[in-house]
């Protein structure tokens, strides 16, 4: 069952919400955009129907939302170490599928890799309500059908947006309260099938063949075009890793602060350790390495692809480089590598 | 919900310098880790570094720090009475348990020997527990050498063969590259030898071949990784090495993995 709204009931729901939730949705900032005269699509807070942006995918994802850019871990004064109180409300993201499915991947980093639970990922990630947006057509660059992403069932509330035409499921009774209207029929949809289909190697064949594919030639063409400027990491929805960085403020030297900010393994000095040493040099070797995380090692480690294909990476990489074009190479080679 | 980021304050008790730049660090503490674990080790408002522990008991740990940049730089100018923050330890250390009743050879470069040194102090404490020691430590120069007091006491009980890449007028101990002396090592039994390999990334890969040569199977040869590391956690990616995150995995590997840890 499913209720329908229109576009007032919708945002009386919303401001009922907000007085114990933030609530989240992609944005569009007016002359945002990287060029002139255009707009930056991207998650923010918003109060209203018409706050949403629908029809355009957002440049940056919704992890923000759960892992800032910058995070403080800790506030100084003299010797002391403080945790940052965060705000009391919970946290709604209206999200698409796939990005709704990215926040489990981030979970597997931040909750299950290693023996500890990242705290400060998991006191905003435990807060977090999905209101997924109903996609049934995606985008030019999107593949979520391919890397199994493209359905997301464990959604606190569902909603279909079709003009002004609002239906929603709610899952979770919890939001009851917020949404009142005519109850209709209604089944969720996703998307079967995107423009772009990808063939994903099989892990187990890399991993006979691990060699092989780490010097496979297919790697050297992005020596010469990829210029580490680390933008295909910033917008990809399940990148994670980031550098501690202390400082002190200027006005007040005693105190200061340790933060976590998002670091990216395309860019120079990720791996610089003492004595000026640093590995994979190579913008190729970074791509091997980005690449291989996505679709192979994180799920030899988790069960699970990393890559939710989103496609955001091809979209903004300013050297017009195509993940998606490097995975079928990599599917390709491991299959023609097996049959040799 | 434990702040897995929050070190504890860590007393300085006692400064031992090594050489101009490296110095040891004794901290009041009672952490009892796995030999070839390491600390993140911090001073507020400067940053953190992934410190091995270089010796401890039950009362102390040590930490010998070389003076490369801005945390490492401050921590130098500390004095006895002052605090660091700790937190860990992390990662796998050596299996020491293996080791019982073997032969045993150390191969340790420069700052290598830090994370190294309790296990030969703790064989110097339970020379029963192998069968022998044979320890090799090579330095830049003479001024570099580390732990010279210790390296003494060790001459004692075990074959300790000390060189340095290039010596002064005065040296007159051994000079080379530490690969130069495996060939004419003695190794009884290599099955029932085994090796361990600590030091710059060059000097471990030459060093292990070495070895190899001289028949040590694979699986009892053990390394120690050095990578960047935020986190030490598995959460940061930093130190990851395609499929393996050496804090977790690490920094202490067997061999046969070692060699497949491409890069
Ligand atoms: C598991 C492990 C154990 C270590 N044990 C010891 C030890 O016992 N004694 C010791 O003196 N050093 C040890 N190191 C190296 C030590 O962590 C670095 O020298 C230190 O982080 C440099 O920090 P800094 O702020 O002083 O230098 P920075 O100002 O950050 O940089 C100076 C130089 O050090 C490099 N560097 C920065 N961070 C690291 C890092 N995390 N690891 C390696 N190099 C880095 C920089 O790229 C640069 O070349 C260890 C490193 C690891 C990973
Ligand atoms: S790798 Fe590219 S397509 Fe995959 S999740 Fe990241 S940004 Fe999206
Ligand atoms: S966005 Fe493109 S050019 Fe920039 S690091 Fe990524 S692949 Fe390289
Ligand atoms: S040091 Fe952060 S993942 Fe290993």
């Amino acid at each position: 069952m499913g209720i329908e709204l229109d576009v007032k009931s919708f945002d009386n729901a919303l401001k009922i919400l907000s007085k114990k939730y933030k609530i989240f949705a992609p944005v569009r900032l007016k002359g945002k955009g990287s060029f002139s005269d255009t707009d930056l699509v991207t998650y923010g807070e918003i109060s209203s129907y018409k706050d949403i942006e629908l029809s355009e995918k957002s440049r940056y994802s919704p992890k923000e939302v759960i892992y800032p850019i910058t995070q403080t871990l800790f506030y100084f004064t003299e010797d002391e170490y403080k945790e940052p109180e965060i705000d009391d409300k919970g946290i709604i993201v209206f999200l698409r599928p796939c990005d709704a499915n990215s926040y489990l991947k981030l979970d597997n980093i931040f909750l299950k890799n290693g023996p500890y639970e990242d705290n400060y990922y998991k006191r905003l990630r435990d807060k977090v309500k999905f209101f997924v947006i109903e996609c049934t057509k995606g985008f030019s660059t999107c593949f979520c059908v391919s890397t199994g992403s493209n359905k997301f069932l464990d959604y606190d509330v569902f909603f279909r947006f079709d003009n002004d035409k609002i239906t929603c499921d709610v899952k979770n009774d919890e939001f009851s309260y917020a949404f009142s209207g005519k109850e209709v029929e209604f089944t969720p949809e996703f998307i079967e099938k995107n423009e772009i289909e990808v063939k994903l190697p099989d892990i187990d064949k890399i991993s006979q063949n691990l060699e092989y594919v780490f010097n496979h030639e297919l790697w050297d063409e992005y020596t010469k075009r990829c210029i580490a400027c680390g933008r295909c990491t910033v917008s990809c929805p399940t990148c994670s890793c980031f550098s501690m960085q202390d400082i002190f403020y200027k006005d007040n030297p005693k105190c200061g602060e340790r933060r976590r900010v998002w670091a990216s393994c395309m860019v120079d000095g990720f791996t610089d350790v003492a004595g000026g040493h640093s590995y994979r040099q190579k913008y190729g070797e970074r791509m091997r390495f980005k690449v291989m995380h996505k679709i192979y090692d994180y799920k030899k480690r988790f069960g699970t692809t990393m890559c939710v294909g989103c496609g955001r990476c091809d979209d903004v990489c300013p050297e017009y480089i195509s993940f998606i074009k490097i995975v079928s190479k990599v599917t390709d080679a491991v299959d023609r590598g097996e049959s040799k | 919900m434990t702040n897995v980021y929050m070190p504890r304050k860590a007393e300085i008790v006692s400064i031992i310098p090594q050489t101009d730049i490296d110095y040891t660090f004794r901290l009041k503490s009672d952490i009892l880790p796995q030999h070839g674990q390491f600390l993140q080790v911090s001073i507020p408002k400067i940053g953190e570094a992934p410190i091995s522990i270089s010796d401890y008991t039950d009362e102390y740990i040590e930490l010998t720090i070389r003076k490369v940049g801005t945390v490492t730089d401050a921590i130098h100018e500390l004095k006895p009475g002052d605090f660091l923050f700790i937190r860990g330890p992390y990662g796998h250390g050596f299996p020491v348990e293996d080791f019982k009743n073997k032969n045993v050879v150390i191969a340790a470069g420069g700052t290598g020997l830090a994370p190294v040194k309790s296990i030969i102090n703790r064989y110097n404490r339970n020379p029963k527990e192998i069968k022998n020691l044979n320890i090799l430590v090579g330095f830049k120069s003479p001024k570099d050498i580390l732990f010279e007091d210790e390296i003494k006491k060790w001459k004692e009980k075990f074959d300790v063969l000390l060189t340095v890449d290039n010596g002064d007028e005065t040296w007159t101990g051994n000079t080379g590259l530490i690969t130069k002396f495996i060939p004419d090592l003695k190794i009884e039994n290599p099955d029932d030898t085994i090796v361990i390999v600590v030091g710059p990334p060059m000097m471990m890969k030459f060093t292990c071949l070495e070895f190899l040569k001289r028949g040590i199977p694979e699986k009892n040869i053990w390394v120690s990784f050095e990578r960047k590391m935020s986190c030490s956690i598995g959460k940061c990616g930093h130190c990851k090495i395609n499929e393996t995150y050496v804090c977790l995995e690490g920094p202490v590997f067997n061999y046969t993995k070692s060699k497949q840890l491409l890069d």
